[in-house]
């Protein structure tokens, strides 16, 4: 059996697969479609879908869900980010599980609501103040935006830190084939909680300790203030520090087990394509005509955007000269590429009008 | 001074406010009414704004929350409709009543089940005795040095008005504040307490605040004092359970058998190009979803502007014997242009077919630009009377059938649903025009 479906759809199936008991969004375009399925669909299935006054109460009703028990999603778009901003960094202080979906549109400001963009790859790594790590997936096709959706709920577990799955308006809205068969996944395991002890741990700084919730026999303190591991407001220096490098540690030091790359390498190419998102079906198409035309060529995929996959990449760019990386933006992702690639050329193909990018537009960079 | 109060709700730290701020006064009431309801302390979550008033959960032995500046009522809804068995209880300043005011009104307008005590000291104590949305007028701050001009938030009758369940109007003197707070508590409903108070440092030197002149102020502003509404309402939470309990289970997916044969052995892109509300992108699909009926992988790409019933209507339907990802650049092998809010839009890429390509239209757009071969379609010369709405279709059909792009057996079987008559009606006028 065959479906005819979006992206987003494919986000809302995935997460009431991955267990998600708890959402609240605010109506943007694109991702209006994800509010309105979840508000249809998780009463059905036990859970709550609000409707929030705005994206900053969407987003702290979502927080404040998880801390009491739920597993949490929200959806916007770039603007809706920009007012997220604040509580992401109360999310990553806090340890809080979440997942965000950001499909994006051309901007800044309203920009073109219902045109396709990849401005926010940087946004949300950077989006929120002090600079400190959070998860980023990046579907390219509707069966990826499934499978990287739960993912992203078994991350956000994992890592107790917001998780976003970046999209865009026409991985989206676009409606595509799919098998049935390729929509399906492992239920996501069960939070495992903690009770006893406190609610942080900083030692060792890469370990991430077992959420505690509200109201499960015993008394919980969440704060968004630098805090000790019982989850009192401190400046004691050290413990500061602890805290501080262990949000850091504990996804920088585990960034090969989040790391997830589609990689079509080709032994002796001198020529590696780097795309991700909406525009790896270019790169995709692109590599194979230049294949076609006996011209060797990798390519990869990246699914894993946040934190770089260093590793995968490496392996790419062994033996590799020249670099192309085609991004619906100005060359945003082209940097992490340039600040890994070494003396090697990194050629940059935009787009910036709000169509997407060609194959034709890759093979022309890579001739 | 250091006060120990008997566990459980207090723990044994001493409040860290300036002498005589009044917020140590309200949470030793607050203290006193959870004794009187003798909640378990593990079911009671606190939670704190920002501000000195934010700093209040420290001091309690409940579940704390402290997050962002305003944001309170936020989180505490969140914690609410997860687990409507918690008591939620929301300690804000009133600087976070303005900064979230938002979140004030809408959760007293959905009647969310939290207790929130806005600990009113009229100004911003925490950053330096800025004024804040309750500032009387004529008060002197930080921020309002000759006098405050702006008039003072009625934070009662703002949700009162909304909702809220229940409301109370006091100060941190008053007697009864324990019993009132436990009222509050108690409330299904939305319910907050507005507890005027002095903040030692700033409001009062400032001012020459007293218990007397700030109730004078509460007076003359003729804000009323005591309990202001107190109406049944239910908690938002158990209210949407109760309505979920009778939903059906979660919505299967649909899905699409295959049933006929694909006459494609490339991919064809097939562009549509109408005006909104008429049918572009439904007719489309159904195309697509015979494609799909047919073994092949579709995908369907809209345009259309934000104000969906106006201008043009575009649908870029690619049909191909493999799956294809979305991707730019194509010109359309196929176009169907059905008016002229369509080819406004579709003129571009038309104008760039090639001579092998295909363009269904009507006698009125004959005269559009293309290398591809023209099929002018004239709906006055079918059997019946064409509707506007049905155009789209009637042309897909004739390009389908022209390009053997999917059979009229697949078009027919995908026509199924509310509008299959309509549909199949279209189909068929498609069949009797086709050339
Ligand atoms: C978004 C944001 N803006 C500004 C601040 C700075 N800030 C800290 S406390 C505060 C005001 C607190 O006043 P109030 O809520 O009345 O509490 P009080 O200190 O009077 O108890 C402000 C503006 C902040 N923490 N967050
Ligand atoms: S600054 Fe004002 S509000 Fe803060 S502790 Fe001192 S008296 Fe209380
Ligand atoms: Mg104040």
């Amino acid at each position: 059996m065959r479906e005819f479906i979006d992206g987003n759809t494919a986000i809302v199936r995935a997460a009431l697969d991955a267990g998600c008991t708890f959402f609240a969004g605010y109506p943007i375009t694109p991702a209006s479609s994800i509010l309105m399925a979840m508000m249809r669909q998780l009463p059905r299935v036990g859970g709550v879908a609000i409707q929030g006054e705005d994206e900053i109460a969407s987003i702290g009703m979502c927080i404040g869900a998880t801390l009491a028990g739920a597993r949490a999603m929200t959806a916007t778009s770039g603007p809706g980010i920009s007012l997220y901003s604040e509580n992401i960094g109360l999310a990553i202080m806090g340890e809080v599980p979440l997942v965000i979906v950001d499909v994006q549109r051309l901007g800044p400001s309203t920009g073109g609501a219902t045109t396709v963009s990849q401005g926010d790859v940087q946004f949300v790594r950077w989006g929120t103040a002090g600079g400190f790590p959070i998860i980023a997936l990046a579907p390219s096709t509707v069966p990826e935006a499934y499978h990287l959706t739960v993912r992203a709920f078994e991350l956000a577990e994992r890592f107790r830190c917001p998780v976003f799955v970046l999209t865009d308006k026409e991985l989206g809205t676009t409606l595509t084939t799919v098998d049935s068969e390729a929509l399906v996944a492992e239920p996501v395991a069960a939070r495992v909680t903690g009770a006893a002890g406190t609610p942080y741990r900083y030692q060792p700084a890469a370990a991430v300790a077992p959420l505690h919730e509200f109201g499960r026999g015993t008394t919980v303190r969440f704060t968004g203030s630098t805090h000790d591991e019982a989850g009192f407001i401190t400046k004691t220096l050290p413990t500061v520090d602890a805290l501080n490098r262990h949000l850091i540690d504990k996804i920088e030091a585990n960034r090969v087990e989040i790391e997830l790359v589609d990689a079509d390498l080709q032994p002796g190419a001198k020529t590696l394509v780097v795309g991700y998102g909406i525009t790896g079906g270019a790169v995709r198409a692109a590599v194979a005509a230049a294949r076609g035309a006996g011209e060797p060529i990798s390519g990869l995929v990246v699914q894993s955007l946040w934190p770089v996959p260093e590793s995968a990449l490496a392996v790419a760019l062994d033996g590799v000269e020249r670099v192309i990386v085609p991004e619906l933006n100005p060359g945003l992702y082209r940097r992490e590429i340039e600040r890994i690639a070494g003396n090697r050329t990194v050629i940059g193909v935009e787009r910036l009008d709000g169509e997407l990018l060609s194959p034709q537009q890759i093979r022309e960079a890579a001739a | 001074m250091t006060v120990t109060i008997a566990a459980p709700y207090r723990n044994d730290t001493p409040y860290p406010f300036c002498p005589g701020c009044g917020h140590g006064s309200i949470l030793d009431k607050l203290d006193e009414a959870l004794q009187r309801l003798a909640l378990d302390p593990e079911d009671v979550v606190i939670v704190s704004d920002i501000g000195c008033a934010g700093l209040s959960d420290q001091y309690f032995a409940t579940s704390a929350f402290h997050g962002l500046h305003g944001r309170s009522i936020t989180y505490a809804t969140g914690i609410k409709l997860a687990r409507p068995e918690l008591t939620v209880i929301v300690i804000m300043g009133d600087g976070g009543t303005g900064i979230g005011g938002a979140h004030l009104i809408n959760a007293a307008r959905r009647n969310v089940g939290i207790t929130v005590l806005v600990f009113n000291n009229l100004n911003f104590g925490m950053t330096g005795g800025q004024h804040s949305t309750t500032t009387p007028e004529g008060a002197v701050t930080s921020t309002t040095p000759g006098g405050n001009l702006e008039h003072p938030l009625d934070i009662c009758a703002t949700v009162g008005v909304n909702g809220a369940g229940y409301t109370y109007r006091g100060t941190s003197f008053d007697a009864d504040l324990a019993a009132r707070i436990a009222e509050a508590i108690t409330h299904p409903g939305f319910a907050l307490l507005d507890i005027w108070e002095l903040c030692t440092a700033y409001f009062v030197p400032a001012n020459k605040a007293t218990r007397r002149s700030m109730e004078a102020t509460i007076d003359g502003l003729g804000f009323a004092r005591g309990v202001l509404m107190d109406r049944a309402v239910e908690d938002y939470g158990t209210a949407y359970r109760a309505a979920a309990a009778a939903l059906p289970s979660r919505s299967a997916p649909t899905t699409i058998p295959i049933e006929f044969t694909a006459p494609l052995d490339a991919p064809v892109a097939l562009l549509v190009a109408g005006s909104a509300g008429a049918k572009v992108r439904s007719a489309a699909r159904l195309v697509g979803e015979a494609g799909i009926r047919s073994g092949l992988w579709v995908t369907q790409r809209d345009d259309y502007p934000v104000t969906v019933k106006t201008g043009h209507s575009i649908s870029e339907v690619m049909l191909s014997p493999t799956p294809m990802a979305p991707m730019g650049g194509a010109v359309p092998d196929v176009a169907v242009v059905v008016s002229e809010d369509g080819l406004r839009k579709a003129r571009g890429v038309v104008g760039r077919m090639q001579p092998g390509g295909l363009v269904v239209t009507i006698p009125e757009l004959a005269s559009l630009e293309t290398a591809a071969e023209k099929v002018i379609v004239d709906p006055a010369a079918a059997p019946g009377r064409i509707a506007k709405a049905a155009l789209a279709l009637v042309l897909l059909t004739i390009a389908a059938r022209r390009r053997h792009l999917v059979s009229v057996e697949a078009l027919r079987a995908a026509a199924a649903g509310p509008f299959a008559a309509e549909n199949l009606a279209a189909i068929e006028a498609g069949v009797a025009l086709s050339p």
